[in-house]
């Protein structure tokens, strides 16, 4: 038997092997303790655990505050990735490097200063109050802490693939007699659209986690404004590790299932791009 | 060898871990230089103490996931209970083998309200008035905020001859007038002072004497009870790390100086309540009175309130669940 190389790139085993190991240590061994300390619960403990009352309302809280968070970024990311590549004005380098600030600030320096704003006597929350928009202690609280620590995660995503495109091909687009709107869903829009999703999709699940920011703004009451996270804590502080851990699993479970779900219709839109355009080829 | 040629030498130096909670951070310093002052004159030995302050239920957490403690000073019982019962590190009688149920100087709850009391807040029945806002941390992740929830059980206790269910009403009314439930006791000072929410805030006495020196008497001033709850911080020495560290001799040294008139003095000056009579006399003007009841008496140990009122289920998630 010959031995047949399994690519022409060489060191497959040596990257593969290390790819492996290095998941496994900062990954996977971590996340199975998870695991193996919800399995201390009984199937029936870990049901009612998971489904009491608050619990739920907790989790409708941080997925529904994530995905609310992550689409206003998927929006005004985008835009603000537009105004950053294609135009130039004075303190553009500024701006640029104040998207990264939310990446940089302690959490919970982030969920103080934006309490301080929001609140009832801030800076915006006192113009606010009076409309009857309460930001600091509701839901939508959350939101805004949610968005704030996700814009960086559109606006860089986005970014590169936009300055890689040429305004040249929406120039063209508009000579063929294209309309605007045309310009922007079939020329500019389509190859955008990877790079908005996996954005939209790192900062709905960095969003979920988020804890330090979110805990100063959102006010902590009860079937109203818990997080998930929260409740972990609160697990924990009555020593209830496999409780805590319980919740953590659903989670979990809950973002994988949602991020495979973009990433499969990623991967469908893209194969089905691809066929459309090969069909319009061999019509045209 | 080494042993012996240090014992000749007489310049041992020892080192002691004290795990505790945030708001002692301030009397360790001042405690741990007096010690060390002490324990060399004492033994000759050179003696450092390092500090670790947060939460104190993640303290006890910590210590039970590994952090190597020599010493606990924590609280509330409950917590050091947790690092016996789930790690072993120390025996489950541990509170029996100090004064004062192990908690040398002692604190309770009072009232912090704004300059001049714009609600005429005196005693707890103003809690539970309608439009009165009051700021308190969530019992269920900060253990300053069980002392808050038990004083005011207990008052109403008091007050309606034993009344469970008439205690209930009132605890829950008082909750129904906390517009927010921060996570921890700082957090819950940051909110009232800070963010200007709330008409009172429950504190530790010793952390209201701190936030009115530091924001001075003229932003917030202090409103005693008549009746509240005796918080006892306790101490302990976790007998499996010292011992493994061999520094039982000096940690137990450490906590019983303590108890000493030295360490009692340094626990007044920090705004904590001395167990010593003489010290305590001293200070007799200092300190409200305030009329204090026990965990133990009213609720029958730090096990059974936790057990009642803050695990899931108990009282407190009584409260916010949809009747």
């Amino acid at each position: 038997m010959s031995r047949r190389p399994r690519g022409i790139l060489p060191g497959f085993g040596l990257t593969m092997g290390f790819t492996l190991v290095y998941l496994s240590l900062i990954v996977l061994i971590p996340l199975s303790g998870v695991f193996f300390k919800t399995a201390a619960l009984t199937w029936g403990q870990f049901w009612s655990t998971v489904t009491a009352p608050r619990v739920l309302a907790a989790y409708r809280l941080s997925f529904g505050a994530s995905l609310i968070g992550a689409s206003i970024n998927a929006v005004c990311g985008l835009l603000v990735a537009w105004v950053l590549v294609r135009y130039r004005f004075p303190g553009r380098r500024l701006v640029d490097a104040m998207i990264d600030l939310p990446f940089a600030l302690p959490t919970a320096v982030a969920g103080i200063a934006l309490t301080a704003v929001y609140s009832a006597h801030g800076w915006i929350g006192r113009w606010l109050d009076p409309l009857g928009i309460r930001v600091a202690f509701t839901p939508l609280g959350v939101v805004t802490a949610l968005t704030f620590i996700g814009l960086p995660f559109v606006v860089r995503t986005v970014q590169p693939v936009l300055e890689e495109m040429e305004a040249e091909l929406e120039e063209a687009a508009a000579s063929l007699g294209a309309t605007r709107w045309q310009t922007v869903t079939r020329v500019v829009l389509p190859p955008l659209w990877p790079a908005l999703v996996t954005g939209f999709t790192l900062a709905f699940a960095r969003a979920v986690g988020e804890y330090g920011s979110v805990i100063f703004i959102a006010g902590n009451m009860p079937m109203v404004s818990e997080i998930a996270p929260l409740l972990i804590i609160t697990k924990l502080e009555q020593f209830d590790y496999a409780g805590a851990t319980a919740i953590a699993v659903v989670m979990l479970g809950v973002s994988f299932a949602l991020l495979l779900m973009i990433n499969l219709l990623q991967y469908w839109t893209r194969q089905k791009r691809w066929l459309d355009s090969t069909a319009d080829l061999l019509d045209g | 060898m080494f042993v012996v040629f240090a014992e000749f030498a007489h310049a041992n130096e020892v080192a002691l871990l004290n795990v505790s909670y945030d708001p002692t951070r301030e009397l360790y310093q001042d405690f741990n230089a007096a010690f060390a002052k002490y324990w060399a004159a004492k033994t000759g030995d050179t003696v450092t103490v390092r500090q670790s302050h947060g939460g104190s239920g993640n303290q006890a957490r910590a210590v039970i996931d590994g952090l190597e403690a020599d010493v606990v000073t924590l609280a509330l019982a409950y917590d050091i209970d947790a690092i016996s019962d789930k790690a072993g590190l120390l025996p489950p009688n541990w509170q029996s083998r100090l004064p004062n149920h192990s908690a040398p100087y002692t604190s309770t709850i009072v009232f912090l309200v704004r300059k001049g009391n714009p609600k005429g807040i005196k005693d707890w029945d103003d809690l539970v008035k309608p439009g009165v806002s009051v700021i308190t941390p969530n019992p269920k992740t900060s253990g300053g905020a069980r002392w808050n929830y038990l004083a005011a059980w207990g008052y109403a206790l008091k007050t309606y001859g034993n009344d469970e269910k008439k205690a209930r009403e009132f605890v829950g009314r008082l909750y129904k007038n906390v517009p927010v439930l921060d996570s921890g006791a700082r957090g819950a000072t940051t909110t009232f002072v800070e963010r200007g929410i709330g008409d009172v805030l429950l504190a530790w006495e010793n952390e209201a004497f701190l936030a009115v020196k530091e924001l001075g008497p003229d932003k917030v001033e202090i409103v005693a009870p008549s009746v509240s709850i005796l918080a006892e911080p306790p101490v302990a020495v976790v007998d499996k790390v010292a011992d493994r560290h061999q520094t039982r001799a000096v940690a137990q040294a450490y906590l019983a100086y303590l108890y000493s008139p030295e360490g009692q003095e340094i626990a007044a000056r920090h705004y904590y309540r001395p167990r010593l009579e003489s010290v305590a006399a001293k200070y007799a003007g200092f300190f409200p009175n305030v009329k204090l009841f026990t965990v133990d008496e009213m609720f029958g140990g730090w096990r059974r309130a936790q057990r009642t009122h803050f695990e899931d289920g108990g009282i407190f998630d009584q409260i916010y669940l949809p009747k």
